[in-house]
């Protein structure tokens, strides 16, 4: 399963005539029989890999900038640092950057290379969203929490977190995403996930069906992990559609 | 732990009834103002009485009172609850034992009514049952249908609603000191008014010490059965009982700050039962009729609409029990209003 499929896709030779299909041969527009013949083999580990990669990065990511976001909460001149490095991760071309990272000692052409790099680009997103969130939670309200003797963990806990939830999650939408469809370029230098059908489809002169298979699967997975994360936010928050 | 005043409550209650308050030349200094914020205030407050602190704004009076369950510390004094220097006090648990009411309210908007009010309870630890029979209780207690407000959120509540469930969210665990910043400040005249009315007679059942701010005299005097008046710069300029206050103000500040109609708010402390009214003998009830539990400064402004025609005054049973004339109410007016004039007449309520 780590992996990619044993053997590679099945390429369609569009000179040799390898494939007994005219459809491939041609490199029509979409062929069917391409799709139900590789599905299993190609498409579905592909995107199950796609999936992993990205629930891994925006995990680590949720959890790198919400903790930094908690931080700087309480300590205003963290926010400023956290900033300024966030946005130069996030302004770096991902080429460039998978590019650097598997330069690294010890990184190389690995899972780890394709994480790192992900993971950097949610940082800034969510650790601004975050940390909005939390400043936008009312005066009053923290007042009358500590008035009635929450302490400062009770209240981060049971009423800033809480009520930053709207903003936390629409951080955690764009990250998702973003990492979707960075994901794809990550297979450059891990051999994983949509981007590799891509991969292989452009260095197959651009063979037409494998390419438009994996970029809408790529395009749909972004679409249903927002309207999950949507719904998500409408379980976790039922207060703010109340009024 | 003996309940005495506390009818509705059946056991679920954490705290005795009501705790004496007293502030020991309390101070408060900024480190980087000049003038300090409160200076050497002194103040005993009887168990089950409502102090008002009022003054005007730089008086500090919300400082004061924020004092006493140290969401500001003190820089020098004593703050002495139920006899103990509340210094010596972890200040969240403290504060889970003073109610605690802001102008904003500060409800929680992502929790219903129910468990906004259960706040307290939860964090002092009680069982799921107790703390739902006491939240039943409490919005019974403030006329509202458990069934109905329970589940809501703040945001589908008016404005007197969340305030009613501000302060029952502050009673949740009897607490023997309630903390009252302008509770009904935010809100307009006409439910303002009875929410005062409401939290009077529910302070009447309840009988909790509160120290209850606000930056109107009218409400003070309404509200208080003491009323502490604050200066600019934290100082104690007058502290007594409404009617001391208006009848006797200490300086020219207090008797400025209270206005000069102090001598019709006084009327506005005593009922028609509080003066002796003029007997009915040989003369007949007219038809413009006043109800015995009226307050006497309501009855003059009636008089004085009627062109003066003496008042009829009745009882519950609609039954005359006396006359009030202009010049009846005039005299308990002269008798009590002018300090300069007063002999021991001011006495009378």
């Amino acid at each position: 399963m780590s992996y990619f499929a044993a053997g590679g896709p099945v390429i369609p030779n569009f000179g040799g005539g390898s494939s007994s299909f005219a459809c491939e041969r041609a490199n029509r527009l979409f062929c069917t029989h391409w799709l139900s013949q590789n599905w299993d083999s190609v498409l579905w580990p592909a995107l199950r890999q796609h999936v992993v990669l990205t629930v891994i990065a925006v995990s680590i990511g949720f959890v790198v900038s919400t903790t930094l976001a908690v931080i700087a909460h309480r300590r205003g001149w963290v926010e400023r640092p956290v900033l300024i490095i966030t946005s130069i991760l996030y302004t770096i071309p991902s080429l460039a950057l998978f590019e650097i990272l598997q330069g690294v000692p010890g990184f190389g052409l690995s899972a780890t290379t394709a994480e790192v790099a992900l993971v950097s680009y949610t940082l800034l997103i969510m650790f601004r969203n975050t940390l909005t969130g939390l400043r936008e939670v009312p005066d009053e309200v923290r007042d009358a929490a500590a008035g009635m003797g929450f302490g400062p963990s009770q209240t981060l806990l049971r009423v800033e977190l809480p009520l930053a939830l709207p903003a936390i999650i629409a951080g955690v939408r764009i990250a998702t995403v973003t990492v979707i469809s960075l994901a794809t370029v990550a297979s450059l230098v891990d051999n994983e996930g949509l981007g590799v059908p891509i991969l292989s489809a452009i260095s197959n002169n651009v063979f037409k069906t494998e390419l438009i298979s994996a970029g809408v699967l790529a395009v749909a997975l972004a679409l249903l992990s927002d309207a999950l994360l949507i719904r998500l936010q409408r379980r976790l928050t039922p207060w703010s559609r109340a009024s | 732990m003996p309940k005495s005043h506390n009818a509705p409550d059946e056991g679920s209650s954490s705290f005795p009834q009501a705790a004496s308050l007293e502030l020991r030349d309390v101070s408060k200094r900024y480190p980087n103002q000049k003038e300090p914020a409160i200076v050497e205030l002194s103040l005993e407050i009887p168990a089950g009485e409502v102090c008002v602190l009022v003054g005007p704004s730089g008086s500090g009076k919300t400082t004061a009172m924020r004092l006493i369950n140290r969401m500001i510390a003190l820089s020098s004094g004593d703050i002495l609850l139920g006899g103990q220097s509340v210094l010596k006090r972890d200040p969240t648990k403290l504060r889970r034992e003073i109610g605690y009411v802001i102008q904003q309210i500060g409800l929680f908007p992502h929790q219903t009514v129910a468990e906004n009010i259960a706040t307290v309870p939860k964090l002092l630890g009680w069982e799921r049952d107790r703390v739902n029979r006491r939240v039943e209780e409490l919005l019974s207690l403030i006329g509202m249908d458990p069934e109905e407000i329970g589940p809501r959120y703040p945001a589908q509540l008016s404005g007197g609603q969340r305030q009613r469930i501000g302060v029952a969210r502050a009673l949740a665990s009897d607490p023997p000191l309630m903390l009252m910043d302008e509770p009904f400040g935010a809100i307009d005249p006409i439910t303002r008014s009875r929410l005062q009315d409401e939290f009077l007679s529910l302070q009447a059942r309840v009988r909790k010490t509160v120290v209850f701010v606000t930056h109107d005299i009218d409400e003070a005097i309404k509200m208080g059965d003491k009323i502490a008046i604050l200066r600019q710069g934290g100082k104690l300029a007058q502290y007594g009982p409404p009617e001391e206050i208006l009848t006797d103000p200490a300086d020219d500040f207090v008797a400025e700050f209270v206005g000069a109609d102090r001598a019709l708010k006084r009327l506005g402390l005593s009922t028609l039962a509080n003066v002796d009214l003029v007997a009915p003998n040989g003369l007949r009830p007219g038809t413009n009729r006043v109800a015995l539990t009226a307050s006497v400064r309501d009855a003059l402004s009636q008089l004085l609409a009627g062109g003066g025609e003496p008042l009829t005054v009745v009882d519950d049973n609609d039954d005359v029990v006396g006359l009030a004339t202009l010049e009846l109410l005039g005299g308990v007016l002269a008798d009590g209003g002018l300090h300069t004039e007063e002999q021991g007449a001011g006495d009378r309520a």
